[in-house]
């Protein structure tokens, strides 16, 4: 879209774009075209002699277990992650939406910790449940009589990362249920209620159908996040182990380009996580298409 | 709400105080490890009331991890960052709304696709650019045989190699990060609800369009400018994955990665209160933005759909 009235000038506009421009082309496009060209290459560690190997990278990839473990893994991971902390985020939004006094101080102490990096989240968890330290370690050794180590047992390592990721997450679904339960109108809970329809039937029927545009796109947001940005929890937390166990596929491209040297495979890698992100950021705009319907 | 509901009331009120109290418990218990010594840190189960440690636990970990000048780091990453995303994404914007030119289109497009392009999928390639930021028109040269080209007109060997590295400087930690489609949307979002009038009152007056910029559309970006700085201060402050990659002294290294040196590993000892106290420290600074600036925060996180 342009504007009706614009300026006209030759240079202006180019000399505008073009900080923009070339940070996108070096840091993002040149190493994008890089993956894609060295997923079909076969290079040696150093990158002095490659090789065209079509799709070898690929059809070696899909060949692994480990990396389908890897997909199953980073699946599981981010439907438990977003599942859990939608959850919580929606179960307290929908109670803070009902209360009318102290509403700052309750939004205050649910969002800080958004602020907080992923490590920093890791570490405290970590510490949290550790099985010789932590007291949540303890406490169900205790009460449950389940001993808890997340660093010799990949299920209990797998449960930690997911919290400590659902965790930081909550701030932000809580952020966007507020705004989502605030733009539904007063007078269509108001008129249910007359017709008396109970708090909870009202919630089933009215809110929750109005929210789903909100719900679908946090959804995709928070498969995005637990995809792409936990690497800084399992780098702290469990380092990918143990056996492998929290070895998601953004975790396996850093280990195996970087520790293992295995840049074709990375590369192969990489692609596969481009075409994901790419069908993850169409879902997500699919929602702003509904999003515009619902309020025009 | 309407009716009177007193049970439910109270069910509404309980699940608020749990749901406020799983959030907090991890910092509550956080702020008491890092108040303790190492012995009462590592007795089971910790003791829940304070010690009076925590200003020596503060000072190891700001002297082991190293917490000063790094502290100082993951600020001119955050501020570099910041500033660098808000001033070309409102460059960027500007041209696309207010201009009328040839690549326009593509322009907006490419900024839009690199919304796909999160560092986490191209990891190995961004840190070879980084390692060598010419490396991309050497190759290109190299594919159009410039060497021997010249070469040839010459009549000597010529060899064409043109390196600078990024890795572990300040340039290298902000410059990959300062692309932001998310920016860019929200301010031509925002320039196209300005109304035209302001445009064409500017330009009856002689004003040029740089002028118009500065005197108009930046004082009324003043509230979405606000709201990105809280938004990407914090995303600045808690990279991890990118300095990780391309800092290896650890005088260019930020906090957070810092961090890392301060967990006990299994045959140390279990220094848990520093590394938590380091954690406390690490992330004052970012939670302070959120609380202090709640309401940019709020609607920047909505805003950019971040």
């Amino acid at each position: 879209m342009l504007k009706r009235s614009f300026f006209s000038s030759k240079y202006l506009p180019y000399l505008l774009i073009l900080p923009q421009t070339l940070v996108i082309l070096t840091f993002f496009y040149w190493p994008a075209a890089q993956a894609l060209f060295q997923s079909f290459m076969l290079s040696d560690p150093f990158g002095v002699n490659s090789q065209f190997v079509w799709f070898d990278n690929f059809s070696r990839l899909f060949k692994d277990r480990y990396y389908w473990k890897s997909i199953g893994i980073t699946f599981f991971f981010s439907f438990s992650t977003a599942l859990l902390s939608i959850s919580i985020g929606l179960l307290v939004a929908a109670m803070a939406n009902r209360v009318l006094k102290a509403k700052a101080i309750i939004r205050t102490f649910l969002i800080w910790p958004y602020a907080i990096a992923p490590a920093i989240s890791g570490i405290v968890w970590l510490f949290l449940f550790h099985p010789s330290f932590g007291v949540i370690a303890y406490s169900v050794m205790r009460w449950f009589g389940i001993h808890w180590n997340p660093i010799l047992d990949g299920n209990d390592a797998l449960f930690l990362v997911v919290i400590a990721s659902a965790w930081k997450q909550i701030s932000y679904n809580f952020v966007f249920f507020i705004a989502g339960l605030q733009s539904i109108p007063k007078s269509l809970i108001e008129a249910a209620a007359i017709d008396g329809a109970s708090p909870l039937r009202r919630f089933w029927v009215i809110t929750f159908p109005l929210l789903s545009p909100t719900l679908f796109f946090l959804l995709v947001m928070n498969v995005v996040y637990a995809f792409f940005e936990t690497f800084g929890i399992i780098h702290t937390v469990t380092q990918g182990g143990p056996g492998g166990s929290t070895m998601t596929m953004v975790y396996k491209v850093y280990k195996d380009g970087f520790v293992g040297l295995d840049l074709g495979s990375s590369a192969a890698q990489s692609v596969v996580l481009m075409i994901v992100i790419v069908v993850l950021t169409v879902l997500q705009f699919k929602y702003v298409e509904k999003k515009v319907q619902y309020t025009g | 709400m309407v009716e009177k509901t007193p049970w439910l009331d109270l069910l509404t009120y309980t699940l608020l105080i749990l749901g406020i109290g799983i959030v907090g418990f991890p910092l509550f218990y956080t702020i008491i490890a890092a108040t303790l010594p190492v012995e009462e840190v590592s007795r089971i189960p910790m003791p829940l009331i304070p010690g009076d440690q925590l200003l020596v636990n503060l000072k190891t970990a700001w002297i082991k991890g190293n917490l000063g000048i790094q502290m100082w780091n993951s600020f001119i990453m955050a501020a570099g960052i910041t500033f660098g995303k808000i001033s070309v994404s409102m460059l960027a914007a500007f041209a696309i709304v207010y201009f009328d030119f040839r690549f326009r289109k593509i322009a907006f497009v490419s900024v839009f696709c690199t919304l796909m392009l999160p560092v986490e999928v191209r990891i190995l390639p961004t840190y070879e650019v980084t390692a060598n930021v010419f490396g991309p028109i050497q190759r290109i040269m190299e594919v159009f045989c410039m060497d021997t080209l010249i070469g040839f007109f010459t009549g000597s060997r010529f060899r064409i190699s043109i390196e600078f590295s990024l890795l572990d400087s300040y340039a290298g930690l902000i410059l990959p990060l300062v692309a932001s489609a998310t920016a860019t949307f929200l301010f031509r979002q925002f320039f196209l609800t300005v109304p035209e009038e302001l445009c064409e009152a500017a330009k009856i007056d002689g004003a040029s369009p740089m002028k118009f910029f500065t005197r108009i559309l930046l004082p009324l970006s003043k509230t979405n400018i606000a709201a990105l700085i809280v938004i990407d201060f914090i995303y600045g402050w808690n990279q991890y994955l990118w300095p990780l990659l391309i800092t290896t002294n650890p005088r260019m290294s930020t906090a957070v990665i810092g961090l890392i040196r301060l967990i006990p590993q299994m045959e140390d000892l279990p220094t848990w209160n520093v590394a938590l106290a380091g954690s406390l420290i690490v992330m004052l600074p970012p939670v302070l933005v959120v609380l202090f600036m709640q309401r940019w925060f709020v609607k920047g996180l909505v805003d950019t759909e971040k």
